[in-house]
């Protein structure tokens, strides 16, 4: 793919192929583990798919390189444009709601990449969830293109073009199944995965005190414990949160997450059962309540169904509430060290 | 899955609407239904305030406070006075579509 464009008057700014070669695959992958994921981006402007004639459909995507790939990837074997915005390297729906997929952004590509000259159907495909950036109203008025929302995900994009740009009601619904909520789980480690370290290792160093008449053995043993046992059960409820949201009690995240914290810790103490006094249980108990409590209320921000009123009176509930039992949870776990018999 | 839903804010005029069925086409979560010409909320519940339809209704029977549903964005809003959301290399955003 030629991404570099020294664009003459109508020269597009490259050509691409609809299938994905293995840099393709390893790329997606890539982004998906949170590696350089702001850094997978196209060159904005149009592009040419295949071979397409004036007569071509003109789609419309973001320059994040996994959001063109999913599109051109769906349209194999079909001669179109891609117009591609300038979202920053940002998703069609984030870049959508932050405005960067938006009205003055299309309309300045259309100009830019001078659109009215290359093609002689005024019609542009956008993804629907590029609706809550951009006014199909507005963009008509500015600039005779009429946009047609396209299905939500690019994969059904064959079959609504099948239909004459008709898209059945199925494909107007985001979904947020197992897998895909799986896929995002990940991005959790890539934003607190400092925080969860340096938890643990308070945690670790916090269980030796007080540190009088231990030797370097047992400290070392206890430590290290508390520190692989909390580090793998934060991961777990790192993954397990989002596989099981929907089973998961209440509709709050805070709560949902707490229960899986809940459960995490009792299997833990069950399981493994360290040779920790009830204080000490306890407290461990409520820290990795309030970790998974917190963990999962900000997995919001990846889901596809929370509103931002409901989340904002979700957070004004519970992060106090967070505060609080980490506050309490940690005095305790200090507090179990001294008091041996409690 | 549904979400928190006592606060949302939509609202729709239908005394305005043209019956064009915009907001039932961008409505990612099915809220809107349109009969005999005018739309209704089916489904409000299932609102997440993302603005689609509003920005969208030429003729502005549909209101709504939109933003995204992020709890990391309103952290920041509390500790910061602004609303952000990451936006950085640790974007939260699902990589959709």
């Amino acid at each position: 793919m030629r991404s570099d464009h020294q664009a003459t008057a109508l020269e597009p700014c490259g050509h691409v192929t609809a299938e994905w070669t293995i840099r393709n695959w390893l790329g997606a992958l890539g982004v998906r583990l949170n590696l350089r994921r702001m850094h997978y981006r196209v060159t904005p402007g149009l592009y040419a798919l295949g071979k397409p004639g004036p007569d071509a459909p003109v789609f419309v995507s973001a320059n994040y390189k996994l959001s063109f790939d999913h599109l051109r990837q769906a349209l194999v074997g079909l001669d179109g444009w891609i117009l591609v915005l300038d979202t920053q390297g940002v998703n069609v729906w984030c870049a959508a709601g932050k405005g960067t997929f938006g009205t003055a952004e299309l309309i300045g590509k259309i100009r830019e990449c001078r659109l009215l000259e290359r093609v002689t159907h005024r019609r542009l495909i956008v993804p629907q969830l590029g609706a809550s950036g951009i006014a199909a109203h507005e963009v008509r008025k500015q600039s005779g293109f009429a946009v047609i929302y396209g299905p939500v995900y690019a994969a059904n994009l064959p079959a609504f073009l099948q239909a004459k740009l008709h898209a059945t009601p199925a494909m107007r619904r985001v979904h947020f199944r197992w897998y895909e909520r799986l896929v995002v789980a990940p991005v959790e480690i890539a934003l607190y995965r400092r925080e969860l370290f340096l938890g643990g290792l308070a945690l670790a160093i916090l269980a030796c005190l007080p540190t009088a008449g231990a030797s370097w053995a047992m400290l070392g043993q206890r430590s290290g414990t508390v520190f692989l046992l909390w580090l793998v059960t934060s991961g777990l409820a790192i993954f397990l949160g989002p596989l099981l949201l929907p089973w998961l009690p209440t509709r709050a995240f805070s709560i949902k997450g707490a229960s899986l914290g809940l459960a995490l810790a009792l299997c833990s103490l069950g399981l493994l059962g360290p040779d920790w006094t009830r204080l000490r249980s306890a407290a461990w108990v409520l820290l990795l309540s309030t970790a998974a409590s917190y963990l999962l209320l900000n997995f919001t921000g990846s889901t596809t169904f929370t509103s931002p009123s409901g989340v904002r009176r979700e957070v004004r509930l519970a992060l106090p509430v967070q505060i609080v039992a980490g506050v309490v949870g940690l005095t305790a776990w200090t507090a179990a060290g001294f008091l041996p018999t409690w | 899955m549904k979400y928190l839903s006592k606060d949302i804010s939509l609202r729709l005029d239908a005394g305005r609407c043209s019956g064009c069925k915009m907001c039932v086409m961008v409505c990612p979560h099915g809220v809107f239904a349109v009969e005999n010409t005018k739309a209704h909320i089916a489904d409000r519940e299932a609102c997440i305030e993302c603005g689609a339809c509003a920005l969208n209704c030429a003729t502005g029977a549909i209101t709504v406070a939109s933003g995204v549903g992020c709890a990391e964005t309103i952290i920041n809003g509390l500790l910061t006075g602004k609303e952000t959301c990451c936006g950085g290399d640790a974007c939260c955003c699902p990589p959709q579509a």
